[in-house]
């Protein structure tokens, strides 16, 4: 039952996403290269974030890291 | 009579205020929202005798960007046909320029040439649908099948039938096949024929056209009246011959294309005011007699403001009590289109001069069209018996043009004396108060659901928002599979953001109609997402309740 209604919005949304696109109005072959083109698209964007997310977390974590423990050895040194 | 419009500071907001004390107008455009529940108490002071409430809501944010993707995504993929067009990758379909005429200035590469071959021919299927019934509520269609998407069309030999008719311009229903309804025009059918052969100044004055000229202006309540054979020409031929140059002619933005044509062809300067703008157009005005004609500075000959009853792509009634004031304190001349008001509003079918409650002396010039009221076609020019004499000697349309054929006119004749009481029922009048039902219980509906609807609660053209180019196409198919026949509006008829479908409510209507219509109208609002509107009836109960009251007035 629960798959079914989960089915039914699914096709809603692609009906919606048909609509605003205008691929509703467009030729079959039209629309094999319009989808063609945003799944390379969104292809080419997770591979990237994939890619380069984790390597910029850790070198920013790094950074933040090395910046808060220069402060504590300044603090450090001072009271002594 | 005090006139608080006519003083104008120059500033929107602050004229607002000021209007909000005296005026009971409830148009907020720059809001966005309906307010205006301010009780007022009639007094002498007021130019309004009842509230107006016109809504004109802008849709969320989302929803302009959305549409302007869609136009993108439509435009690139119309570079993409062009271009194999032009590289031969694929069949030439479009008109296009000969051979010997390649070194030539191209003649199809305007925009508009652009648009209607890439965006409007995919959607085309939608218009010029050819009908084999009478217009009346329900209709018979034929079917028609298009195998090149939309570049030829075929038709299968099958006729769809009873389609619920949601398109025409049928407000009182006198578009009927009835025999006992058409008993007299059978008559005179019989009697003269349809042929006149001839214009209006040679041989073609019938006493048909006597006897239809006079019920007109006994129906307006005016001097006299003229007829012409059809609507369109009535605007564009008349025009010429009331105005020419070194006079000025202001007219609204959104007028009609007969308007702008006649305005036009008439050589007049003409200027633009912001629709139903009252402030812009007093500005107009003082400009206008301050500085005079552009470059002699002398004074203008003439000076006509040019406006419609009800438009028809918006749905809202001229704001005619304030133009009148206006035009009496600079003493130009008031020429008023009811094409679409006369009959459908007023409490009697009169037109916007009854709906306000004025005087039909205040305007100069009354124009209507035969068309949308009254089932037959043709159009009329009433006013000041010297205006309708110089009309017949120097108007175009009575030289040169064939005037309207005895069984049309018979047909006018009939309709008007049914809603006059003439015949001696009350058929009329009960038409025109189903009439007024039906708008306002459709409208009500439709707000109620959720949907942004434009226009005067009183005016019988309902136009509804679809914004997004894919849903005109969508809307228009889905609404005739289920078997209603709907009009649906886009660029370049509207702002090219601002696509819409439009109703005309008739008095032939039944409420089972009218309810099938809605239900077909609430799934269809789901399955696309067409309801925009922040201000359904849920969220403000207060706020409809109210307008029902004072409706029942």
């Amino acid at each position: 039952m629960d798959i079914k209604s989960m089915k039914n919005y699914l096709y809603w949304l692609y009906c919606q996403f048909e609509l605003i696109t205008c691929s509703y109005l467009m030729e079959p072959w039209e629309k094999l290269l319009f989808y063609t083109f945003n799944v390379t698209m969104l292809v080419m964007v997770f591979y990237t974030a994939y890619i380069f997310v984790p390597v910029h977390i850790s070198t920013a974590f790094q950074f933040f890291l090395h910046l808060l423990g220069n402060q504590h050895e300044n603090t450090v040194s001072v009271l002594k | 009579m005090a006139n608080p419009s006519a003083v104008c500071n120059g500033h929107l907001h602050h004229h607002h205020q000021k209007q909000n004390n005296l005026l009971k107008s409830g148009l907020y455009k720059k809001n966005g929202i309906t307010k205006g529940m301010k009780k007022n108490g009639i007094s002498n002071g007021t130019l309004y005798k009842k509230k107006i409430v016109e809504h004109f809501e802008q849709a969320p944010m989302y929803v302009a960007v959305l549409t302007f993707l869609g136009f993108g995504v439509g435009t690139i993929f119309g570079y993409l046909r062009d271009f194999m067009r032009a590289w031969g990758l694929e069949k030439r379909n479009v008109a296009a320029e000969r051979e010997q005429q390649k070194d030539f200035v191209p003649l199809y590469q305007d925009f508009e040439n652009f648009y209607t071959r890439n965006l409007y021919m995919r959607i085309r299927d939608n218009w010029n649908r050819p009908i084999c019934s009478v217009p009346g509520p329900q209709f018979d269609l034929m079917e028609r099948v298009t195998d090149d998407y939309n570049w030829t069309f075929r038709f299968t030999g099958r006729i769809i039938k009873n389609v619920i008719n949601m398109g025409s311009y049928n407000y009182l229903g006198f578009a009927e096949t009835d025999v006992n309804a058409l008993k007299t025009v059978t008559i005179e059918l019989q009697k003269y024929g349809t042929g006149i052969c001839s214009t209006r100044q040679e041989m073609g004055t019938l006493d048909k056209h006597v006897e239809l000229e006079k019920l007109v202006a006994k129906f307006l309540g005016v001097e006299d009246a003229m007829v012409f054979g059809m609507g369109f020409a009535t605007n564009s031929m008349n025009i010429p011959a009331l105005v020419g140059k070194g006079c000025l002619i202001l007219s609204d933005e959104l007028n009609h294309t007969s308007l702008v044509l006649g305005a036009r062809l008439s050589g007049a300067t003409i200027r633009i005011f912001k629709h139903n703008n009252m402030q812009s157009l007093e500005k107009l005005l003082r400009d206008a007699i301050v500085y005079g004609q552009p470059r002699s500075r002398r004074a203008w000959r003439k000076i006509i403001i040019l406006v419609e009853g009800i438009y028809s792509m918006e749905g809202s009634i001229v704001r005619l009590p304030e133009i009148v004031s206006l035009k009496k304190k600079y003493k130009a001349y008031l020429y008023l289109d009811e094409a679409h008001s006369v009959g459908a509003v007023g409490a009697t079918g009169r037109g916007v001069v009854e709906y306000f409650g004025m005087s039909p002396d205040d305007v100069d010039v009354l124009m209507g069209t035969f068309t949308k009221s009254f089932g037959a076609a043709g159009g009329y020019i009433a006013g000041k018996k010297d205006l309708v004499d110089f009309l017949r000697t120097h108007s175009h349309s009575a030289v040169y043009a064939t005037s309207m054929c005895p069984p049309v006119a018979e047909q006018i004749i009939r309709a008007m004396k049914c809603l006059m009481g003439l015949d001696g029922t009350t058929q009329g009048l009960q038409r025109v108060r189903q009439l007024g039902k039906n708008t306002r219980y459709f409208r009500r509906r439709l707000h109620e659901m959720g949907f942004i609807i434009y226009g005067n609660d009183d005016s019988p053209v309902v136009p509804l928002l679809l914004y997004m180019p894919g849903k005109i196409g969508a809307f228009a198919r889905r609404m005739l599979e289920k078997n209603i026949g709907v009009v649906v509006v886009g660029f370049p008829a509207t702002p090219i953001t601002e696509s819409r479908a439009r109703f005309c409510v008739s008095a032939a209507h039944t409420r089972e109609m009218l309810d099938t219509v809605l239900n077909a109208l609430d799934e269809l609002g789901d399955f696309l997402h067409l309801k925009y509107s922040r201000y359904s009836k849920s969220s403000h109960p207060e706020l409809y309740e109210e307008t029902r009251l004072e409706l029942e007035d």
